[in-house]
């Protein structure tokens, strides 16, 4: 058996349709920057899902982890005067 | 947390009918049955593109070759989604196709069938895809987040594969009596190994109960195999082929329709790799695969050289 060991490089694609954010769709394989948009395209966009792609080497996201989720949004976690909800509004007020 | 918080948690994104994300902790069985299934799935998608790609060359119009062509194009689509879906679990596609190349990867027992004759790109569209529909529809809601995601996109795409079978078959049955009868043919070569493609009767499949479980699958085989056999059979009817089962009958207290014995023995003969065509498939992705080397090779020599050129000209 010859050795397989030779994918292209790994890329996460993200598409943009309609005034939308730019969403995760998936990822391909590529050697470069041009290959990844032109099998980005190819891959995900065969039926006019949109006409904006990124393209991002994978090992260049830097991410959250499980672990450190619960300590990492912690601060988030006791300001509920974010919320429009804290607030008591004047028995009477309307629209606001 | 400690390990019995860890499966709680988990038990609990399941039960709440949460998606499993790649970086979630999970149980080593539910990773190993995920990743098993999707790569599975990702081949079937692939190995596919060969029975149908035997009829390119000699499809009967440029409309119909177009057809094929824009299908064709689909399925290596979806297996490309799948085999996405399951890196995110941190397995190498090389990998993948090693295990495939070395047998021990499957991919679905259907496509070790040969395609005869036209109207055999007709029935599989129409009942191999048909088939592949119902699985599909049920398991966009399966529990692994990537995976549900790819059946979603998977399953706006099909619809056109299965009209587009349905549509030659009909063709055909409003043709000579030679076409007719290359369409009941087909007919009766690929019903059987369609309603195979769903698995192993309940009562015999021990995979069954533990996805279930875990919201892997959500229908049982015997489940999803009634579905399709309630909608395929009237759509038989509809343009007079006949469905080569002398058992078949309706039940009407049920609403179903209810099928003679299923021939088990067929099936895991051409699982166990004696298909009239298993040893073609593989061969076949093989040899193409090693041809493919050298193009792998040459793009990531060039991007390194641009990479290199680019790096000391901002010097
Ligand atoms: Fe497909
Ligand atoms: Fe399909």
């Amino acid at each position: 058996m010859e050795n397989n060991n030779d994918q292209l490089p790994l890329w996460e694609v993200f598409i943009q349709k309609g005034g939308s954010p730019f969403k995760h769709e998936g990822s391909i394989h590529a050697s470069d920057k041009n290959m990844a948009l032109q099998n980005a395209r190819d891959i995900y966009t065969r039926r006019g899902e949109g006409r904006l792609i990124w393209v991002v080497p994978s090992d260049s996201i830097a991410a959250t982890t499980v672990e450190e989720e619960a300590e990492f949004f912690d601060p988030a976690d006791d300001k509920i005067y974010r919320h429009p909800t804290f607030y008591k509004m004047p028995e009477g007020a309307k629209n606001i | 947390m400690t390990e019995e918080e860890k499966l709680n948690h988990f038990n609990s994104l399941i039960e709440r009918d949460e998606k499993i994300e790649p970086k979630d902790w999970m149980p080593e069985a539910y990773r190993k049955t995920v990743l098993r299934q999707m790569t599975q799935h990702a081949h079937s998608e692939v190995i596919g593109m060969q029975p149908e790609g035997n009829w390119v060359l000699r499809a009967p119009t440029l409309r119909a070759k177009k057809i094929l062509l824009a299908k064709i194009q689909d399925e290596g689509g979806h297996g490309l989604y799948l085999y996405s879906a399951a890196e995110t679990l941190g397995m190498d596609r090389s990998e993948m196709i090693e295990q495939l190349h070395e047998g021990k990867a499957k991919y679905s027992h259907i496509f070790n069938y040969p395609t005869l004759n036209w109207a055999d790109i007709g029935a599989i569209g129409w009942l191999v895809d048909g088939a592949a529909i119902v699985n599909q529809v049920s398991l966009q809601r399966t529990s692994y987040g990537p995976y549900a995601r790819a059946m979603v996109r998977i399953c706006k795409e099909e619809s056109f594969h299965q009209r587009q079978g349905y549509e030659i078959m009909a063709t055909m049955m409003n043709g000579t009596t030679a076409q007719k009868d290359m369409a009941q043919d087909a007919m009766n070569r690929w019903w059987w190994p369609s309603l195979m493609m769903f698995g192993p009767s309940d009562k015999d499949s021990w995979h069954t109960q533990e996805s279930m479980h875990w919201k892997i699958k959500r229908a049982s085989n015997d489940d999803l195999r009634q579905k399709f056999i309630d909608k395929t059979v009237d759509q038989a009817y509809v343009i007079g082929l006949t469905v080569p089962d002398k058992d078949l009958k309706f039940n009407e207290t049920t609403k179903h329709w209810e099928i003679g014995d299923i021939n088990w023995d067929e099936f895991w003969n051409v699982v166990k790799g004696n298909g009239l065509c298993n040893h073609k498939r593989i061969s076949h992705h093989i040899q193409y695969h090693n041809e493919g080397k050298w193009v792998r090779q040459a793009v990531m020599s060039y991007s390194e050289k641009m990479n290199a050129i680019q790096t000391a000209a901002s010097i």
